[in-house]
């Protein structure tokens, strides 16, 4: 360490992030899905949603893993449409940092609360 | 298809080339329809009978050297394999130098950056033996020599280079052929530039900005998937680059 990575490692290890995090939000969508089905059959409100997810520490570890390979794989796929469309602007990186802590602190927020649904 | 018959020789074929240089404007000439006449006929009928100007590459005229490759109607082809009647529609056939390449003359792209390309790649090979060695034994089944046997026929023509969108966006991009080169290196058991060659090939000018569209795998003349030369890169590399690899970490 110390010295600065070779820029191409840096993006083969980039691609490698991006494709593991895609193997575990393949797996995250499925039963994201599968729960919406569960979830809305006879409709849908918030004290129902609430109910399964308030005080359910496996409900937001799941969802807490969703956002991290979320934050993990959405900048990297931004940064690179964003450099390979505006090439020599560089916003990429910024953008991208953006809205990975977006994502991380929003999506958080968003496990947290229906977790404590607001009684902390 | 519409079978041969007398009508076709007096129909003549209106041939749109190329003329000039990266500016320039297509010229068109009329050329007499033959049976089994391939486009690479046509341009040297241009040059011997209509137009002695006409610059165009070829060599073997049979599909092995890959020096007569060109933009025909808007695909690159390599034109000595390419029947006219294969991809005639209507009497007009459209003949331009190879996309992505600099125009020298006429037809005749300069492709000093593809090759250069391969060389940037490590596609070149480097073995430790000597004469005084005894023969490297590969076997044939062996999954590696499977490998690079299903890269291994590239004639180097550019058509797979030409017909890249990755390479039009971004002109440092490697391109499909000196990717696919380094990949049939990469399984050459007896190379000895294997951690040198990752390097080369890795990131954004290298296998890692492929968008996987396919577009070099269906051009290929030879019938090569550089695509999937390509994601054998993608995948090796960024292995060796977060676990190492058996010839070591990036």
């Amino acid at each position: 360490m110390g010295q600065a990575m070779n820029p191409a490692v840096l993006q083969a290890k980039l691609w490698y992030a991006q494709r593991i995090s895609a193997m575990v939000l393949g797996i995250c969508v499925a039963i994201h899905l599968g729960i919406i089905f569960y979830a809305i059959r006879g409709g849908l409100t918030a004290q129902e949603i609430l109910g399964r997810t308030q005080g359910n520490l496996a409900f937001a570890i799941f969802y807490e893993l969703f956002v991290i390979a979320c934050f993990v794989h959405a900048p990297i796929g931004i940064a690179n449409i964003l450099q390979e469309t505006f090439p020599s602007s560089g916003i990429a990186k910024p953008i991208a940092s953006v809205l990975g802590l977006l994502i991380l602190i929003l999506g958080s927020a968003a496990v947290f609360g229906v977790y404590s649904a607001g009684s902390l | 298809m519409r079978p041969y018959n007398r009508d076709m020789a007096n129909t003549d074929l209106k041939v749109r080339v190329w003329r000039g240089a990266q500016e320039g404007e297509f010229v068109q000439y009329l050329v007499p329809r033959n049976p089994n006449q391939t486009v690479l006929d046509v341009v040297t009928y241009v040059q011997r009978k209509l137009d002695p100007t006409l610059s165009y590459r070829f060599a073997c005229r049979v599909g092995m050297c890959g020096s007569c490759a060109m933009t025909v109607n808007g695909v690159a082809r390599w034109t000595c394999r390419t029947h006219v009647s294969q991809i005639l529609q209507g009497d007009t056939l459209e003949i331009a130098p190879l996309n992505n390449l600099p125009v020298i003359k006429d037809l005749a792209t300069d492709m000093r950056e593809f090759f250069n390309k391969w060389k940037g790649a490590v596609g070149f090979f480097k073995g430790d033996k000597t004469r005084h060695d005894d023969f490297a034994k590969v076997p044939p089944e062996s999954e590696e020599r499977q490998l690079a046997n299903a890269g291994i026929e590239c004639i180097g023509c550019g058509v797979c280079y030409a017909s890249c969108e990755v390479v039009e966006s971004r002109p440092n991009y490697l391109g499909p052929a000196a990717l696919n080169r380094a990949w049939t290196l990469t399984n050459d058991v007896r190379d000895v530039q294997q951690l040198e060659r990752m390097r080369a090939v890795a990131g954004d000018a290298g296998c890692h900005a492929c968008h996987s569209q396919g577009s070099c795998t269906e051009a290929c003349p030879k019938a090569i998937a550089p695509t999937a030369s390509i994601a054998g890169l993608k995948k090796l590399v960024a292995r060796a680059a977060v676990r190492g690899s058996k010839w070591g970490k990036l």
